[in-house]
């Protein structure tokens, strides 16, 4: 262990309200949800923070609600509430479904929905889903609350809109129409950063996102646009491949990337041309 | 910081942040619970957290305030035994965590369930067949025929005691 635990600082609000002010008046805090990402930085000695937040007692930020039309998912929600919500299964399956792909049980019992979108890693499993679902993060500081379109959400590798004084509370989801694919590409199928994660949904106009293949998550909106308007599969996996930046690093390399992102889009392509099965 | 501990009340002083892990260990003294890799991966530290398997190197003391612990040194089980007779534990580092990670699964689990309820516990001795033919039981994974060399392992237990749920982890009740 290379922090020292025990001589760090963790506050313990009750309430939102009282977290909310703890950020803006006591600052700067480092958000703790379910640590999952936090202690394999402590392990290494990679968080500078020495002052923590936990969120834990802020009951009211984890579950799933329907409101309207639009799923409303709490921040604190683990992987296996995801996994387990009926609503989820029947309005945005492939959030199930990547949730299943994170690295383990204990992991999806631990980790949460809000960390993996605040976390900003490019490689985040949920996030492709989030991004083709066209989600809104929910963002609440002392002062109010801000609604930020998922793909406005990230400005560049592991940086977000977010103020040091802002939580994400809640991230809502859209109704989505159309087929929904997932599909992550990782060493194994468990315990695995993907190499390639990639949400899609088969439509009119369809939505498709990468993970792990630039510094954000990222839209192939030209993509999209190809396929709209029906141009053929081997131009779009051309223009997906300029949509792009994969990086040589120690879990895959560019070149791979590249060539599974262009196999994916083909895959996608392929099982969701079939009629879809009667509801 | 009060919590519940293999269904006993306990009370312990202890930072906040410091890994539930290292206060069963170094606090509690219950050292059946290992650490492996320190980083979530190997599944070594799993632990029960009001019933459900976590990695103890990951949570943060504080989180279990009020709450369920159950490590190795509280799980009631016939699990163990079914471990040793189908050659499924070796150098033994692994073992308490598969024995968590697998007390969460329901009566008689079936091989795929196991092994997707394992995903998190890395065994580098046994090659993972003789742990899920002794977690899923045989009835679920047929053992291969071969005679097994070593020392003999005493499994004949009055029948109406084996029949009794086998394969099936109950963690104490408080």
């Amino acid at each position: 262990m290379a922090t020292p635990l025990a001589r760090l600082a963790l506050l313990q609000p009750r309430t939102l309200e009282e977290a909310l002010r703890q950020l803006r008046d006591e600052g700067p805090l480092v958000p703790l949800a379910g640590g999952t990402d936090l202690y394999v930085g402590f392990h290494f000695g990679t968080v500078s923070g020495r002052r923590f937040l936990d969120l834990q007692g802020l009951e009211t930020l984890r579950g799933i609600e329907r409101r309207g039309d639009t799923l409303v998912i709490g921040a604190l929600t683990t992987y296996t509430d995801l996994i387990r919500s009926p609503l989820v299964s029947r309005r945005l399956p492939i959030l199930a479904e990547a949730a299943r792909t994170v690295g383990s049980p204990q992991i999806q019992n631990r980790g949460t929905l809000g960390g993996n979108v605040a976390n900003a890693s490019p490689a985040g499993d949920t996030l492709p889903v989030l991004a083709v679902a066209e989600a809104i993060v929910v963002l609440r500081s002392a002062a109010g609350e801000r609604r930020v379109p998922f793909g406005s959400f990230y400005t560049g590798y592991r940086r977000t809109v977010a103020r040091p004084d802002e939580l994400v509370v809640a991230v809502e989801v859209p109704r989505v129409e159309g087929r929904q694919w997932f599909r992550k590409v990782g060493t194994r199928a468990a315990q695995a950063i993907s190499k390639v994660v990639m949400a899609a949904v088969r439509a009119p106009r369809p939505r498709i996102a990468l993970g792990s293949v630039a510094p954000t998550v990222v839209r192939a909106p030209r993509t999209e646009a190809l396929l709209a308007i029906g141009g053929p599969l081997a131009e779009a996996q051309a223009v997906l491949l300029d949509e792009i930046r994969p990086i040589d690093d120690l879990r895959s390399t560019a070149a791979y990337r590249r060539r599974v992102s262009a196999n994916l889009l083909a895959q996608f392509w392929a099982e969701t041309s079939r009629i879809p099965p009667a509801r | 910081m009060r919590f519940v501990l293999n269904g006993k009340r306990r009370d312990v002083d202890a930072a906040p942040l410091r890994r539930l892990l290292d206060v069963l260990r170094e606090d509690c003294g219950l050292t059946g619970t290992k650490e492996g890799c320190g980083e979530g991966e190997c599944g070594a530290c799993t632990v029960l957290v009001d019933g459900a398997p976590v990695n103890s190197c990951l949570v943060p003391f504080a989180h279990v305030r009020g709450r369920t612990v159950t490590t190795i040194e509280g799980l009631r089980s016939r699990l163990p035994e079914a471990l040793v007779r189908e050659g499924g534990t070796q150098c033994g580092i692994c073992t308490p965590g598969v024995l968590m990670a697998a007390a969460a699964l329901g009566r008689r689990p079936s091989a795929a369930r196991v092994r997707e309820a394992l995903a998190g516990n890395l065994c580098r001795c046994t090659g993972y067949a003789g742990i899920v033919r002794a977690l899923a039981g045989a009835r679920a994974v047929p053992r291969p025929r071969v005679r097994h060399a070593g020392p003999p392992v005493r499994d004949r237990r009055p029948s109406s005691r084996r029949s009794a749920r086998r394969g099936e982890a109950r963690p104490v009740e408080e």
